[in-house]
């Protein structure tokens, strides 16, 4: 004979319950899908396989500011050997790589796998989600490059390099990391947003970093050689990764390791930043005209 | 109260009429939108959540303008699509506290809340898992827990029990029937199977080629046409039993037709107008005078009754019906 259970001894179903919180609106919902494209970026909060590449470049992206740190600590050298503003320009090609990776991971999925009709049942709007993810690409580009910037600073001064020189290069340096995670955030995104394919993204994005780049200096090397070094700041406005080189050199005081190494003129310099802006404008224009037909 | 209304609700592509002129009332309950596929039924529901204009008419939803307030309407409601849309390499709890909070839940809340939801949908131990790995039933369960996770007034499922087995199906049916029953959440659900509708709607929306055809409660689409099924055995004095029991039926007054095997149908004659209080108490009084009329007969006659049980038509044939109606 068993006994008869006791009467609290079995799991009770409480039921449903309502949810009588508050409902924090669309603003909140854009900082989340904010801060959940951004970890995304970085794989966190998905599979172990996805975080394997993004946490993998960043790695590589951060190496050269720890040997740089090490180096300048262990030969008492009185300036780092990579500026802060050339960084992301001198790390060109991971930083690529990792745009080409980050803005399908951001954009591409959501189309690929139909995601979006979900964000657009909810609250926000579809500029919202324009909004959302061009700030999230953004700022995980910003990070990228920002944070070996932060290792090279902390290890400067921890080396005792001159504190003001350091900090006002350092300074400068975001603004360049700035600039150049707000362009290339414009373009990657604008081109992903164009696919469901990863793969293609992927595809897309490096050619658009790379051939102009390359066919850029190409072109510049041709002008120099050919007795017109005026022409080549001028040819430097056709690439995205030249656009930020001049930029920096001229506004930042950085180097420019153009051909012919000869500093833009005033007139360049303001071409600089308009076009730079005018690119930003446009992609920013067509990612919202896109997805006003998405999903 | 409606949940939904819509005043000659019009919707023009630029090749194809999708909406014509629709007018419903649909009011709290579980609400089945039939129809073919094309028949309408997706464009209405982008159009109730405010995702797509209207070309003609308005649509109102728990007393909201679709057209106007579209933000404040999808706040309050849930939709679950047709198509494949959770990302493969994320879990179930991280994708639905995601959407939790992209409806406007703090942290703590949409935890709590995925965490109730996920298991009032029947998802345990694999919610930690990539959904990639997920089966269609499951992936068709988190699709229900991310309209539900932010407790809405009204859900709108787009075809929930597509690529399910027949078992999924039936666990489907269920839990949506239990949204309504248990959660008090209203509920328009699309399928173009009637079978499954029938089961669970308390009443059905019939729309074909952007038209309605008819909007009436279950009740009134299978009661009217109710009838008794009896099936009887032989006996020594009447080898065959199904013919005497017709005879039977018709001297005292009952229509009744031979179906298949030994079984008899029996239609529900009309309701005697001053029978009961209401049409419904009228119609079990019917019932109560067919029911002691075979039971009379059989014992009369000597048979065994075998079974006897309402039979109801199906929605299908009466959708069958509208069609007709409209096409002739």
């Amino acid at each position: 004979m068993t006994a008869p259970p006791a009467p609290d001894a079995r799991i009770h179903d409480i039921g449903y319950r309502r949810y009588e919180g508050e409902r924090l609106g669309a603003m909140y919902a854009r900082c989340s899908l904010f801060v959940h494209s951004l970890r995304g970026a970085y794989g966190l909060g998905r599979s172990a396989r996805s975080k394997m590449l993004p946490i993998g470049l960043f790695v590589i992206m951060c190496a050269p500011a720890v040997v740089m740190v090490a180096v300048v600590m262990t030969t008492g050298r009185d300036e780092l050997p990579i500026e802060y503003t050339a960084y992301g320009v001198f790390m060109q090609p991971i930083f690529g790589l990792y745009l080409a990776l980050a803005a399908p991971q951001m954009v591409s999925l959501d189309l690929r796998y139909k995601t979006i009709p979900l964000y657009f049942s909810r609250p926000i709007e579809r500029g919202d989600y324009v909004i959302a993810k061009f700030a999230s690409l953004t700022a995980s580009l910003f990070l990228f490059v920002g944070i070996p910037l932060l290792i090279s600073y902390v290890g400067s001064l921890l080396a005792k390099l001159d504190f003001a020189d350091q900090t006002t290069a350092f300074a400068r340096g975001l603004v360049a990391t700035a600039v150049f995670a707000v362009l290339h955030a414009a373009i990657g995104l604008l081109i992903a947003s164009m696919t469901p394919r990863r793969g293609f993204g992927v595809a897309a994005i490096i050619s658009v970093l790379t051939i102009p780049y390359f066919a850029v200096i190409s072109l510049m090397v041709v002008a120099d050689e050919q007795g017109s070094p005026d022409a080549v700041g001028w040819i430097g406005l056709f690439s995205p990764g030249s656009l930020l080189e001049g930029f920096q050199a001229k506004f930042l005081g950085g180097e420019l390791e153009f051909p012919g190494d000869q500093m833009l003129t005033n007139a360049a310099g303001a071409a600089y930043v308009v076009v730079i802006a005018a690119i930003i404008a446009l992609c920013y224009f067509l990612l919202t005209r896109r997805y006003r037909k998405a999903g | 109260m409606s949940v939904i209304q819509t005043e000659s609700l019009t919707k023009r592509y630029p090749r194809v009429t999708a909406l014509d002129r629709l007018t419903v009332d649909i009011g709290p309950g579980v609400t089945g939108l039939v129809g073919a596929n094309g028949a309408g039924k997706s464009t209405l529901i982008k159009i109730l959540l405010g995702l797509a204009p209207a070309s003609d008419g308005t649509a109102t939803v728990l007393g909201r303008n679709a057209a106007h307030e579209g933000g404040a309407i999808r706040e309050q409601v849930g939709y679950m699509p047709e198509h494949d849309c959770l990302p493969p390499d994320v879990s179930a709890t991280e994708f639905v506290v995601h959407m939790a909070r992209m409806s406007g839940l703090p942290r703590t809340s949409a935890r709590e809340r995925t965490a109730d939801t996920l298991r009032h949908v029947g998802l345990y131990e694999e919610r930690y898992r990539p959904m990639g790995g997920y089966s269609t039933g499951m992936k068709q369960r988190v699709k229900l827990a991310q309209a539900l996770v932010h407790d809405p007034k009204l859900v709108l499922l787009d075809e929930p029990t597509n690529g399910l087995d027949p078992a999924g199906r039936d666990e489907m049916l269920g839990l949506i029937r239990r949204i309504h029953a248990e959660f008090g959440i209203s509920v328009l659900v699309t399928s173009h199977l009637l079978g499954e509708l029938e089961r669970i709607s308390d009443h059905v929306v019939v729309i074909d080629g952007g038209k309605l055809l008819r909007a009436q409660s279950i009740a009134g689409f299978t009661e009217a046409t109710a009838s008794l099924a009896v099936e009887v055995t032989d006996s020594d004095t009447h080898p065959d039993g199904t013919r005497a029991l017709l005879d039977a039926l018709a001297a005292r007054g009952l229509t009744a037709t031979a179906g298949t095997g030994h079984i008899v149908h029996i239609d529900a004659p009309e309701p005697a107008p001053a029978a009961g209080p209401g049409p419904e108490a009228a119609q079990e009084a019917v019932q109560d005078v067919v029911h002691d009329a075979v039971r009379d007969v059989v014992a009369d006659l000597g048979l065994g009754l075998i079974r006897m049980e309402q039979r109801r038509h199906r929605i299908a044939e009466v959708f069958q019906d509208g069609r007709e109606e409209v096409r002739s």
